[in-house]
């Protein structure tokens, strides 16, 4: 008797806990088509990419040639100059030791020029140090900085970058003098997610131990890609005997390969980029990191980063116009300039300029220098003389 | 006699030498200087390390501080939690004949409706709404007497309150004559509209709130302002389109002719601009700072390439392609040289005589009426057509004079519909009075102002609250005196701005919370906190310890010795003992 009891109304739990399964299995699949649906579509309205080269000198030619070649990609899936920040050491095209002068080639027997005469570079030469990029990620950037060398993005965006270069265990080298190590970037990173200058990141790093760079990322939306693991060296691709030296990197001339098949309307997602290179023909291990990223990277296109696909409406609304307004005075009207245009030579005062005296510079006390040298000529003089000969100096 | 003398002298000579003898018997006199010696040097080793600690750590300690002025961490910390209150002084003034019999009290009398708008599980905005009910006064029926709809709004609106955010509703009676057939509410182009009475007082208030949540915020426009807080997800990625509050705006005209050897287009830009586009401009002037300018391409085709519809004779651009236009002419825009300011393009397509002419397809196949189309957060194109010439021996280029005013219809549509302000989403039986040429009606203004006076406070907010905390995590960074002066301006403009919103006070908050947002811009984007050189701990000590450390080890070596002797001796006297 007692049983039955419990027998019975377990009986009845487990009926009403079917029950509230079948209610459940048939709201799920609505709720989860729409959040499906709506982790489908990315959220960004523009696309920017920056490219780094980070090293310098004439037997670096591959990385110079890494990084153009993205740029073409990038340049040719639609994204434009005014969106993408270009940081070259640019010191190859115009190399005495170029037996082509002002071309980069990428593949071996001089088949693609990737100089071309079109480039837009923004950083060059000695402008490219830990200190530009950094002020470049975080926007932290002096207000003389022409708009050409900034990164002016804003929630929506989505941002490509790319680092190539020699690097090691947590760090890169910046053009043989500096480097950066993965802590700082991880902190320019999120203090671009503070600012929301991102929408979502890509980060490609094609060095020897590239893996570790993206160790320490801790904010959100970041996915990352690098051609090697810690403690393994990215190798380069093949030499050319007429130029002299190696042309580009593995991982990026697989890259590369991949990425001339796509086209502005592909759909191709990021899971084929991570099958990119594998060990049999880059020797190193490509890594990724995807856990940071909220969609899922079989739905992120690969024109979601590397292209530019805008979203568009159409325009439904005419607003209606009085024809017959005659041309307004506008509120605020200019002053008129009533003075007679001046002339150069009553803007610059010569006369005054060639005829000023020299100013009295004021007098500063001997700085600290000067000082010790005294103080270490006068104890020299008085341990070799002795003290009794002071009355002769003062 | 001699001798005796020479025996006392020297007997003195012996006491005197024996007087000037300070050791005592049996030490020697090599022993007799060593306590002495040993105190003295005891001594010195003291003072040197009282010296090294007392004045040298701290003048280290002080010199090589990096100056860091003081920031009011606690108020930004209270700049997240502070809720905000949108307040919306609103006047509702029954017309004879309209007043519902249910009214709680009799007129005029105070009400006050609030409301909650959650945006995340912190934040959250609540609105408030203080209606007064009052009844019309002799003007006010005098005006309400005209004949239409928009006369009745004209004539109402010297005798109302102008203030930006207020709103004024006048209930009509149900029988009223100056409200079409089936339209139940009529909204002005300033701060008004018109309601039909009818039902009881809740169907009333149903239809107020309804009028003015049109006229001043709705709840999902709130949210898409403060769209960098909702969790994703929940708005979608459609809703966060709009321009975002900036201190000013770019706006470019382009002209487009792929084809000069066919069209020579004459485009009177200057004289559009300042008949059609400068009113409109110096409305929203209260928003932000405008610049035009204009520019003419030749050559630039679009990227994509249109298909010929047998049908209407025409090549068509249908809907899907449309993306792809945008790419290969930004690139020649030149917007890159343009200001720092977000830059709004508005392009005119003239196309090639080959390809007139060129309609553009929605979605369904049918050709767009306006022919146009833009991009969030970028811009507009249009498409115009020129007619074929009449006969086919007319001398090419065909000279073609733009029809300004059906392309500014079109770009300043495009311009409102950038901003977020569309008329798409209204009720049937609402009527909408047209703004005319000044572009928008005022209530849209006050729309624009309230969504970015709360995406401003929230931007300050967050800017404020992450420039505190990165502060505080690295302790490298040098804080100038005109950064900490930014960051209190911002603060105290933050706060006066949330208490006008409280007051309702619409203009007031939003120049507050434009001043907050430029202080704190320019503090956290100030480019002297740039944190570079990252010192781990082990680069400190590497620094440290080849300067310290051969001072430190004789003075602490020594202050060993003097331990070690100073427990030697306290033990000794028990052992003796």
């Amino acid at each position: 008797m007692a049983a039955a009891v419990p027998g019975a109304s377990r009986a009845r739990a487990a009926a009403a806990l079917l029950l509230l399964l079948c209610c459940c299995g048939a709201a799920l699949p609505g709720g989860l088509q729409d959040q499906a649906e709506q982790f489908f579509r990315s959220g960004h309205t523009n696309n920017w990419a920056v490219l780094v080269c980070t090293s310098r000198f004439w037997f670096n030619y591959r990385h110079v040639a890494n990084t153009l070649s993205v740029y073409r990609s990038v340049k040719r899936l639609g994204i434009p100059d005014s969106h993408i920040v270009l940081m070259l050491a640019d010191d190859m095209a115009c190399n005495p030791r170029n037996p082509k002068p002002a071309t980069v080639f990428s593949h071996k027997n001089m088949e693609l020029n990737v100089y071309g005469d079109d480039v837009e570079v923004d950083y060059r030469s000695y402008e490219v140090t830990v200190e530009n990029f950094l002020r470049v990620l975080t926007g932290r950037i002096p207000p003389s900085t022409p708009r050409s060398k900034r990164l002016l993005s804003d929630d929506r965006s989505n941002i490509l970058i790319y680092m190539t270069g020699h690097g090691g265990n947590g760090f890169l080298k910046f053009q043989d003098s500096e480097e950066i190590t993965n802590v700082e970037l991880a902190d320019a990173f999120e203090q671009m997610w503070q600012k929301r200058r991102y929408n979502e990141l890509l980060f490609i790093i094609d060095t020897c131990q590239g893996a570790s760079m993206y160790e320490r990322f801790y904010s959100p939306n970041i996915m990352a890609l690098a051609s090697s693991q810690v403690g393994e060296d990215s190798l380069s691709h093949q030499p050319d005997l007429g130029i002299g030296v190696h042309l580009m990197d593995r991982y990026t001339f697989y890259v590369l390969e991949f990425l001339e098949e796509i086209h502005p309307a592909s759909q191709t997602n990021m899971n084929d980029l991570f099958q990119v290179c594998p060990k049999s023909l880059c020797v190193s291990t490509p890594g990724h990191r995807t856990d940071l990223f909220q969609r899922d990277p079989q739905n992120v296109l690969i024109t979601d980063f590397f292209g530019s696909v805008r979203k568009v409406e159409i325009t439904a609304e005419r607003l209606s116009l009085d024809r017959d307004v005659p041309g307004l005075e506008s509120k605020f009207p200019e002053e008129e300039l009533a003075t007679e245009p001046l002339k150069y030579a009553e803007q610059l005062p010569v006369a005054q300029i060639i005829h000023q005296k020299p100013k009295q510079k004021d007098w500063h006390p001997p700085g600290g220098f000067i000082l010790g040298l005294w103080a270490l000529i006068i104890m020299v003089f008085f341990k070799t003389y002795g003290i009794k000969h002071m009355k002769h100096v003062f | 006699m001699r001798q005796v003398l020479a025996g006392a002298d020297a007997r003195c000579l012996f006491a005197l030498s024996r007087l000037s003898d300070p050791a005592p018997r049996g030490a020697g006199p090599v022993l007799s200087a060593v306590p002495a010696e040993r105190a003295r040097g005891r001594r010195a080793a003291l003072s040197f390390a009282t010296i090294a600690v007392v004045l040298g750590l701290p003048l280290w300690w002080k010199t090589t501080e990096t100056y860091r002025a003081a920031l009011p961490y606690g108020d930004i910390d209270g700049l997240s939690q502070q809720p905000v209150q949108l307040v919306v002084p609103m006047a509702v003034v029954f017309a004879p004949g309209s007043v519902p019999g249910d009214l709680p009290r009799p007129l005029p009398f105070r009400d006050v409706q609030e409301m909650e708008i959650s945006v995340n599980l912190r934040t959250s905005v609540t609105s408030r709404y203080e209606m007064r009910y009052r009844s019309t006064t002799a003007q006010e029926e005098a005006a309400l007497a005209a004949a239409t709809a928009r006369e009745a709004d004209a004539a109402l609106y010297p005798l109302q309150d102008t203030t930006l955010g207020s709103l004024t509703m006048y209930v009509v009676p149900e029988t009223s004559s100056l409200l079409p057939q089936g339209i139940s509410v009529y909204v002005g182009k300033h701060r008004s509209a018109l309601l039909r009475a009818g039902g009881g007082l809740a169907a009333l208030q149903a239809r107020l709130r309804e009028v003015t949540q049109l006229m001043s915020f709705t709840a999902t426009s709130i949210a898409a302002a403060l769209s960098d807080r909702v969790p994703d997800g929940q708005l979608g990625p459609d809703a966060r389109r709009n321009l975002k509050s900036s201190l000013g705006y770019e706006i470019t005209f382009s002209l487009l002719n792929p084809d000069p050897k066919s069209h020579t287009v004459d485009w009177d830009i200057e004289g559009a601009v300042n008949r059609f586009v400068k009113p409109v401009l110096d409305k929203l002037s209260l928003v932000a700072n405008f610049s035009v300018d204009s520019q003419i391409l030749y050559y630039a085709v679009l990227g994509v390439t249109p298909r010929y519809d047998k049908e209407s004779s025409s090549f068509l651009l249908s809907a899907h392609s449309l993306p792809h236009v945008i790419n290969p002419v930004e690139a020649r825009l030149g917007s890159s040289a343009a200001s720092l300011y977000p830059v709004l393009n508005f392009l005119l397509y003239v196309p090639e005589r080959s390809h007139s002419p060129l309609y553009i397809q929605d979605k369904d196949g049918a050709p767009v009426s306006t022919n146009a189309f833009h991009s969030p957060r970028w811009g507009g194109i249009m498409v115009y057509n020129v007619e074929a010439p009449a006969s086919p021996q007319a001398s090419l280029p065909v000279h073609v004079d733009v029809d300004m005013a059906r392309v500014m219809e079109v770009f300043l549509a495009q311009l409102r519909l950038l901003f977020g302000l569309s008329r798409e989403e209204v009720p049937p039986e609402f009527l909408l009075e047209s703004p005319g040429n000044e572009g928008l009606a005022d209530w849209e203004l006050d729309h624009l102002l309230w969504a970015h006076t709360v995406e401003n406070i929230a931007t300050v907010s967050t800017t404020l609250t992450s420039l505190a905390q990165l502060l505080d995590k690295i302790g490298n960074i040098v804080i100038k005196d005109d950064v900490a002066s930014e960051v209190y301006q911002a603060v105290a403009s933050v706060q006066s701005a949330v208490t006008e919103l409280s007051l309702g006070h619409l203009l007031a908050a939003f120049q507050a919370s434009k001043e907050a947002v430029t202080c704190s811009e320019r503090a956290f984007f100030d480019p002297s906190l740039l944190h570079l050189l990252y010192f781990p701990d082990d680069q400190k000590f590497a620094i440290y310890i080849p300067l310290f450390l051969p001072m430190a080890v004789p003075i602490l070596l020594s202050l060993a010795k003097i331990v070690r002797e100073t427990r030697l001796r306290k033990k000794e006297p028990t052992k003796m003992d």
